[in-house]
């Protein structure tokens, strides 16, 4: 969320020169992701939540397709906006006793956690807009949002994550092929990221599971028994 | 286009681009305003036939032409009703969010050779991802109906749904493998020349991968005998329930051109695209871009190609809907898990080993 917000200071920075469509439409989706996103913090409805997350995940898809992503972009769909929906499902059969249920937060957690969030943006922010790539795209302006060098292709991203890296180095400087280091692609991430999906989906269906039998016991079964059985 | 009206015209950049986007918009929006119209009467006259009746015969003079106008005229008078204990928004929100997602996912479908709205580098993968969020409105009007038939509809629409998108990703791998791009566009000229070229025909692994690919679109678009979210005769309407007039009637539109949407899909995936059975265009001698006139004479055959394809799949998806008796619950979640997604897999493993052993094809 916070790389949106960062990233919307080169746009602003830019339009005081005058304001191109594709300025615009960056600040359309931008306004919009930010303040969906502060909707669903406000809302106190699950399913409202997720509809505010759903809209918010959306605009930010969006904003990937404006800078010429449209894998990042659809990814964005497929996986953020599709997996909120799972969400959605199991937040309402997890959560929902009795329908239109109103999750009251007491103002001192809402004080705590808008003071950890804040916190949170506020370190963010520094780091993001202070980066190198962030204060050069500002003499260029949000011109340099849509403007793409080529046809971008999904193939070579497509094979870094299988494990093999056919584009040229992106990022040059930091690790150049010469010192024989051999880059490995984003196979081990993307493995991380399954395995810790394949956790929470199997976190969910014991926590789904157990409140049925509350009997049975086994408190410190955890999340791999319930998946064991 | 856009560069003709920006040099020519010498129209402002932002202007071309507002006014070609909204070219796009209406045009698609009409096709499926317009399309829902023809498919209503189509489906209304082929139910009655195989049923033994004659459906409507007198609105509009002859076969009943006007009889989805007149029903669209009685949606409009109609009373918009919302349940007393509903949430309010997300009632209201609903039927358009089922109704975007459709609507987004034809930015991505080509209809013809450099007629679509948007070329996208990942078409395929853009429209398979927004057409799984037209599910997100059917469990919104559920939820927000407080009604428990609705609820019911929207918990097996879901369940229905995210179980029904593994084998139809798989599916639509194979086409994607065989073209080696996402790209709807260049997936559908590789499949330019006689009908045998189409992926269909490719080899036998693919013709299997077809008919799930038919079975997993048919549960996807929520059409019977997979139709358990509206389960008349155990749920009244399902999701749908609590809806009347106009809204109800976003989402039956939604409905309809999802059916289009995924028969599109179809077409171009498997069956060459807006390349017609036999290569007319190219034994006359014409291509796209063989003047400005026959060229737009080729496009508006291949136009012509894609929309009788697509309109096919759409009669054929009634034909099954009228033929074939509703599944339980279990039996379409069996039908996925048990049958759809192992036969997806080793068609899926199949067809990448006929593509190893014979690289050029056979």
């Amino acid at each position: 969320m916070s790389s949106s917000v960062a990233s919307l200071l080169p746009v602003l920075a830019a339009a005081e020169g005058g304001l191109n469509w594709q300025g615009f439409l960056f600040l359309l989706f931008a306004v919009l992701a930010c303040s969906l996103a502060v909707a669903v913090v406000v809302a106190d409805n699950v399913v409202r939540m997720s509809f505010y997350l759903v809209l918010s995940l959306g605009s930010t898809a969006g904003l990937f397709f404006l800078a010429g992503a449209e894998f990042v972009g659809a990814m964005q769909l497929m996986i953020y906006v599709g997996g909120t929906l799972v969400l959605l499902v199991f937040g309402v059969m997890l959560t929902a006793q009795e329908p239109f249920v109103a999750i009251k937060t007491p103002v001192r957690d809402k004080l705590l956690a808008g003071l950890v969030g804040g916190a949170l943006l506020a370190v963010l922010l520094q780091a993001a807009v202070s980066g190198p790539a962030w204060s050069g795209s500002t003499a260029e302006g949000g011109n340099a949002v849509a403007s793409s060098s080529g046809q971008p292709s999904a193939t070579p991203l497509g094979m870094a994550l299988l494990g093999v890296r056919v584009d040229g180095d992106v990022a040059s400087g930091e690790q150049s092929p010469a010192d024989g280091q051999v880059r490995s692609g984003y196979l081990l991430p993307f493995e991380i990221v399954s395995v810790h999906l394949l956790v929470v989906l199997v976190g969910a269906a014991y926590l789904a599971r157990s409140k049925r039998r509350k009997s049975s016991g086994g408190q410190g079964g955890g999340a791999s028994t319930g998946g064991m059985r | 286009m856009a560069e003709y009206l920006i040099q020519t015209m010498g129209l402002p950049g932002w202007l071309t681009w507002s006014l070609l986007a909204v070219l796009s918009a209406v045009l698609i929006l009409n096709l499926m305003a317009g399309g829902a119209l023809v498919f209503i009467w189509a489906e209304r006259k082929v139910s009655a036939r195989i049923q033994d009746r004659l459906g409507p015969t007198r609105t509009g003079g002859r076969f009943g032409w006007l009889q989805s106008l007149a029903d669209g005229i009685k949606l409009l008078a109609k009373e918009d009703l919302m349940p007393e204990r509903a949430d309010k928004m997300l009632f209201r929100v609903a039927p358009y969010v089922s109704f975007c997602a459709s609507f987004a996912a034809f930015i991505g479908l080509p209809f013809a050779f450099d007629m679509v709205a948007l070329r996208l580098n990942v078409g395929v993968f853009y429209v398979v991802a927004v057409l799984g969020l037209e599910v997100f409105g059917v469990i919104l009007a559920g939820y927000a109906s407080a009604s428990k038939w609705s609820l019911f509809g929207a918990m097996r629409e879901a369940a229905q749904v995210v179980s029904y998108e593994v084998p139809l990703g798989m599916c639509i791998v194979v086409p994607v493998m065989l073209a080696g791009t996402m790209d709807l566009v260049t997936i559908a000229e590789k499949q330019s020349g006689w009908f045998t070229n189409w992926y269909l025909f490719h080899d036998p692994f693919t013709f299997v991968v077809f008919w799930v690919y038919t079975t997993c679109a048919v549960a996807s678009v929520n059409r019977a005998p997979f139709d358990l979210a509206e389960a008349e005769s155990e749920l009244v309407a399902g999701f749908h329930t609590e809806y009347s007039g106009l809204r109800w009637s976003f989402f039956y539109m939604a409905e309809y051109s999802s059916m289009f949407l995924v028969s599109g899909l179809a077409a171009i995936l498997f069956l060459g695209g807006w390349n017609g059975p036999v290569p007319i265009a190219s034994l006359l001698g014409l291509s796209e871009g063989s003047g400005e006139s026959t060229g737009a004479f080729v496009r508006l055959l291949g136009l012509a190609n894609f929309l009788g394809k697509a309109t096919l799949g759409v009669l054929f998806m009634m034909w099954i809907r009228w033929t074939l008796p509703r599944l339980r619950i279990d039996q379409v979640m069996t039908t996925c898990l048990k049958y759809c997604t192992p036969i997806a897999a080793v068609m899926f493993a199949g067809a990448m080993t006929w593509l190893w052993v014979f690289p050029g094809g056979c």
